[in-house]
């Protein structure tokens, strides 16, 4: 077969540990979570950012679980900024103080990404499931603020939050963030599981939408503003991760390399780990990575679709969670002959208020 | 200082959390900002390699002119388009 030369990759997503005072019910950990026992040393991250940094690389983002879990978080920063690589911290906030915040900046992060369930302080902590929170993330805000680094206040939305668009929109500006992620739940993994509950209305997802142009419009280039739209309601599927093995890798706290994080759904195949081989060698050369790069392995219709090298078939992990077949086109698409299997999602979107199946160890049944 | 009220007079400098740097394996200039990093092209390389937080715009186009022994109201007309797009995009923030 032809060997192709492979573009390196352009970004990297660290998940250091899949501990998290949270239970958000949409994580995006997997359904069975890494312990942490077996979490890369620092050693051993040092030498993914390392490799990371050689390959082309250019920002990690440190995530989780919640990342400043790990106590060697600011070395880990420190490491990458000398590598020359854009540090980001994805974070819940809620164990971040002025001394953590003061390592941190002192090692050179660049940027921190803080999430919150909901404005409304008993939502949100019914969400997060833990008591507390918001108060905690509130100060951790305005921490990062009057320290003067960027600051990006993320919201995921679902049916629960999706009415308050425009409070959040005021909780960023009053706390002096200049970027906003309205990022409605793409439904995999404990999303998927509580889908009946989070998936918004089509009504629901139109005013989320007037209410981000609303923003847009009075903010300005003073806020930048990233909308994420929940595909199901779309015709058309999402370019996920940009393509598979294009240009993102995500390391699992076990030192597994995954296309995306949540990669691991996908039966049949081995994931390789940073422990038995280097970052570079898994990109160019593991069959994971090489299994839906490209458009060689598109079905049809894809594969005679002239979106193929736009949406690169769409997302694996939403076909196989769907469809139970990971190389399907993706069922979101018009186009799909699976398309019925979403639809029939959208007419059960109930409107109890439901349950919640909490993101922990014990919630995998 | 708004978007609008870019003059020559301005000390451009990079927002904290965003810097030009080159990626040496792509042998490309690239400005990198939260969540995102985007290519400078050999122009906008040009001009960002002299954004100092010193420099004045006025400075810069000044050098740029001298450099590339071009007229300069062409020069500063690029570099105007290029830093009212940049401080659109919170990557550069202005002194004086």
């Amino acid at each position: 077969m032809e060997r192709v030369t492979v573009p390196p990759p352009m970004s990297l997503l660290a998940e250091l540990t899949h501990r998290c005072p949270l239970q958000c019910p949409y994580c995006s950990n997997p359904l069975v979570l890494d312990p942490r026992v077996g979490e890369l040393s620092t050693v051993e991250w040092c030498r993914v950012l390392d490799e990371a940094a050689d390959l082309g690389v250019l920002q990690v983002h440190f995530s989780g679980g919640e990342p400043m879990a790990r106590k060697d978080l600011p070395e880990l920063v420190g490491h990458a900024v000398r590598r020359g690589l854009y540090t980001n911290l994805i974070t819940s906030g809620v164990l971040m103080d002025e001394a953590a915040l003061v390592r941190l900046a002192e090692a050179g992060l660049d940027h921190v990404q803080l999430s919150f369930q909901d404005v409304e302080v008993v939502s949100a902590e019914r969400i997060g499931g833990m008591k507390g929170a918001q108060a905690k993330k509130i100060a951790a805000a305005r921490l990062i603020v009057a320290d003067g680094m960027p600051l990006t206040l993320n919201f995921v939305i679902h049916r629960l939050n999706v009415e308050r668009i425009p409070a959040m929109f005021a909780l960023a500006e009053e706390l002096g963030a200049r970027r906003v992620e309205i990022a409605h739940t793409q439904y995999y993994g404990w999303g998927l599981k509580n889908r009946a509950t989070l998936l918004p209305t089509r009504a629901q997802l139109e005013q989320s939408e007037r209410d981000v142009a609303a923003a847009r419009a009075r903010f300005g280039t003073w806020m930048a503003i990233d909308f994420v739209t929940p595909d199901y309601y779309a015709d058309e599927p999402k370019p996920c991760m940009g393509g598979w093995g294009r240009r993102f890798l995500n390391v699992a706290p076990s030192g597994r390399v995954l296309p995306c994080h949540a990669a691991e759904t996908i039966p049949g195949v081995v994931f390789p780990t940073v422990r038995e081989e280097t970052l570079a060698g898994i990109w160019n050369d593991s069959a994971l990575f090489g299994m839906f790069r490209g458009t060689d392995w598109m079905p049809e219709p894809c594969r005679s679709c002239h979106r193929k090298e736009e949406d690169w078939g769409g997302c694996r992990c939403q076909a196989l969670a769907l469809t139970g077949r990971a190389d399907a086109a993706d069922p979101v698409c018009q186009r799909s002959p699976d398309r019925a299997v979403v639809d029939a999602a959208l007419r059960e979107v109930d409107d109890t208020g439901g349950n919640l199946a909490y993101r922990r160890v014990s919630g995998i049944k | 200082m708004s978007e609008g009220g870019i003059t020559e007079d301005g000390i451009p400098a990079f927002a904290r959390g965003t810097r030009l740097q080159h990626d040496r394996v792509r042998d490309q200039w690239i400005v990198q900002a939260p969540e995102r990093a985007f290519i400078a092209d050999v122009i906008a390389a040009e001009i960002l390699q002299r954004v100092d937080g010193v420099a004045s715009l006025r400075g810069i186009i000044d050098g740029l002119a001298a450099a590339f022994e071009a007229p300069r109201e062409v020069i500063a007309r690029d570099v105007m388009t290029m830093v009212r797009d940049l401080t659109g995009r919170q990557v550069l923030v202005w002194k004086g």
